[in-house]
């Protein structure tokens, strides 16, 4: 991993690439494969919405781009490309400097992840330290400078974190991975503990700092409605797959896997008419023993036995990710047969 | 004809100390708080954390006493209930349903156990009967077949299916009044829905009076008739859930409005402006709105008065010198 690389920001340039990416937990009966052959590719500045049920693999992936995944969870096959370079398999120290550096993590519940017993700023100066040679002079004047960045008053550097909201932390968290100005920055539900004014204010900030520093978001989330606001484009993951990935937009207003449209139903509105909505019947299946054929036929609505040939289909043959039109991509079998 | 309550509750307050003997302080964690719930109606109670919604909940459940005012129980005040048979009597009436569906639930017990246990305790059918009633409860929460589901662990479930269970059982004791303190909020986004048709079931086929405590805006305009709002331990808004939503008075409810997820407008058509220091101002609070330090709207009198609950658009009422004043 070159040191220090300056990176020329030409566009949109693929930042982190997943290809084919596979991650198990345990062995033999009872490994469960809570990543199945996933691709997914990030550019340069953009923010990608991953979203789905608890248990569909999304924190997994994260973990996965971080390396930080623990035994018994194993990368069983597939690649993690950083500005072209596999990241997977790299010892101990390479990846040291990798995180924070390349790439920095927010977690959901980060906010309890700061040392109580030292002040905020000192725990931007050991980030920092770990890195780079720097005094503490120093280091603290970039805390204070970092923590502006995220609204906060710099001489909040000397608080301890129980001084600070919930939000405030969560901030100070987002500042800290910001500290090396990383390319990308995982978020794993970053706000979901948090209330919706300072969740909005949050996402106000994140956007903003963006398009101030230009690096890259996988934002990680259940919440389907935040990415439709917020993301550039969003991949929707069930069982462990992705089913279907497009820009923002275009899951807003034509999702075509039966899975995001159950997804997309199962929020109520806060303006306009009512109508009883559905959700999805039943819940996600055990991954030690997906179902066969599409994993989400157990749930759809459109896996029907009357049209006996998709339905055979459906039950025994996995569907693909195909392009449906240029950036959309999905992975169904109804949807294919009715685009050719 | 407007049936009647079967829980009212007036100007309920709770206060809990906090720091030391040197340096004492009260957060009025819950502060003249007086509505009613009815037969049949969903009241939603929102806010953000530490507003005080779930210690409202919990009082009315009797987890905790409060520090002044009344709850009514059909007409009779139960604030100074203490015999048992008066604290299972009430407690058969009014059921709380919590969050955790995780945690609520005996991981060493049968589903059976759970649903059956309330029955025996509060005899509510014969021996003989049991069996059958719990079925049954099964099966009006949706959870099909009952035979199989009786005979599992809360393990074996999932969280949709759990919550399905927890609310079984509180309907065991054929309750008039359902407290439902956050019962999606740590549910899929696929399964929530289900629980809040759920409740509209229960409370148009068995006249269920509902408290359903939330921070979810768009949840509660989805089941609930009406909405008050929490800031800071009091109720700054409520009303006509409809009527609220479409036109809040109170600034804070606007920003709870402003800032909830809408796919339809992006995030830069409404930004909401940040300030910082909100330190909780139901602790040792003074005269005054206690949202003054965080509205756009703020005139004078706003630090030095508090303002009272005015209907302004009645039976919409809020605490605001400027959208609600007081003439």
């Amino acid at each position: 991993m070159a040191e220090e690389t300056t990176v020329i920001r030409t566009g949109k340039a693929t930042l982190l690439e997943l290809r084919q990416l596979v991650v198990d937990y345990g062995v033999g009966a009872r490994r469960a494969r809570a990543v199945d052959g996933v691709d997914l590719s990030i550019h340069e500045g953009e923010i990608v919405g991953l979203a789905g049920e608890s248990g569909c693999g999304k924190t997994t992936i994260a973990n996965a781009v971080m390396q930080i995944l623990r035994p018994p969870a194993r990368i069983a096959g597939g690649s993690i490309l950083f500005a072209g370079e596999n990241i997977v398999g790299k010892n101990t120290e390479e990846l040291r400097r990798f995180r924070w550096r390349n790439v920095s993590m927010v977690l959901q519940s980060a906010m309890n992840a700061l040392n109580p017993v030292m002040r905020v700023g000192d725990q931007f100066v050991d980030a920092i330290q770990a890195h780079e040679r720097i005094d503490r002079r120093r280091g603290l004047a970039r805390a204070g400078e970092l923590l502006e960045l995220v609204g906060i008053d710099r001489r909040r550097a000397r608080a301890y974190p129980h001084e600070l909201s919930g939000g405030m932390r969560q901030r100070v968290v987002i500042a800290m991975a910001l500290a090396l100005q990383p390319e990308l920055i995982v978020m794993d539900e970053p706000t979901t503990a948090l209330d919706v004014v300072v969740q909005r204010e949050i996402m106000q900030q994140i956007e903003a700092l963006k398009r101030d520093f230009g690096f890259a978001v996988l934002f990680i989330t259940h919440d389907l409605s935040l990415l439709l606001e917020f993301a550039d484009r969003i991949a929707i993951m069930y069982a462990g797959e992705i089913v279907e990935i497009g820009a923002a937009e275009a899951l807003a207003d034509g999702a075509e896997h039966p899975y995001t449209q159950g997804l997309l139903r199962s929020f109520p509105p806060l303006s306009g008419p009512l109508t009883r909505l559905t959700g999805i019947p039943g819940s996600p299946p055990d991954l030690r023993d997906p179902p066969s054929g599409c994993r989400f036929h157990t749930r759809c609505p459109h896996c029907l036995p009357d049209e006996p040939e998709l339905y055979v289909r459906q039950t025994t043959e996995r569907p693909v990710l195909r392009p449906l039109r240029p950036g959309h991509q999905v992975a169904c079998h109804l949807v294919e047969e009715r685009a050719t | 004809m407007r049936a009647a309550a079967p829980l009212e509750v007036r100007n309920l307050s709770k206060r809990f100390g906090v720091g030391n003997a040197i340096r004492r302080a009260h957060v009025h964690a819950v502060d003249d708080v007086s509505f009613e719930l009815r037969p049949g109606r969903i009241t939603a109670l929102v806010g953000e954390s530490g507003s005080g919604k779930s210690t409202v909940a919990r009082l009315l459940a009797r987890l905790h006493e409060p520090s002044a005012g009344t709850v009514l129980f059909e007409g009779s005040d139960v604030s100074g209930v203490r015999r048992r048979r008066d604290v299972l009597r009430y407690r058969s009436q009014v059921q709380m349903i919590f969050q955790d569906p995780f945690g609520s639930l005996n991981p060493v017990k049968t589903i059976r156990h759970h649903v059956e246990r309330p029955l025996r305790i509060h005899r509510i059918v014969a021996p003989a009967q049991i069996e059958e009633r719990v079925l049954e409860l099964l099966r009006t929460v949706g959870l099909v077949p009952p035979e199989d589901i009786a005979a599992k662990y809360p393990h074996e479930l999932s969280g949709g299916q759990r919550q399905r269970v927890a609310i079984a059982r509180a309907l065991a004791v054929e309750p008039k009044v359902v407290l439902a303190d956050e019962p999606i909020s740590m549910l899929d986004v696929s399964i929530r829905i289900g629980i809040l048709n759920l409740m509209l079931k229960l409370k148009d086929e068995h006249g269920i009076a509902f408290l359903y405590v939330t921070h979810d805006l768009a949840s509660a305009r989805y089941v609930a008739d009406d909405i008050l709002v929490m800031y800071a331990g009091q109720v700054v808004e409520r009303g006509p859930i409809e009527q609220v939503l479409s036109a809040p008075l109170h600034p804070y409810t606007r920003l709870l409005l402003a800032a909830v997820p809408d796919p339809a407008a992006k995030l830069h058509a409404q930004r909401i402006e940040l300030r910082e220091g909100r330190a909780s101002a139901a602790v040792d609070p003074t005269e005054g709105c206690r949202f003054v330090s965080r509205c756009p709207l703020a005139i004078e009198v706003c630090s030095r008065v508090t303002p009272p609950l005015v209907e302004e658009r009645p039976p919409q009422a809020a605490r605001c010198h400027v959208t609600a004043p007081s003439t």
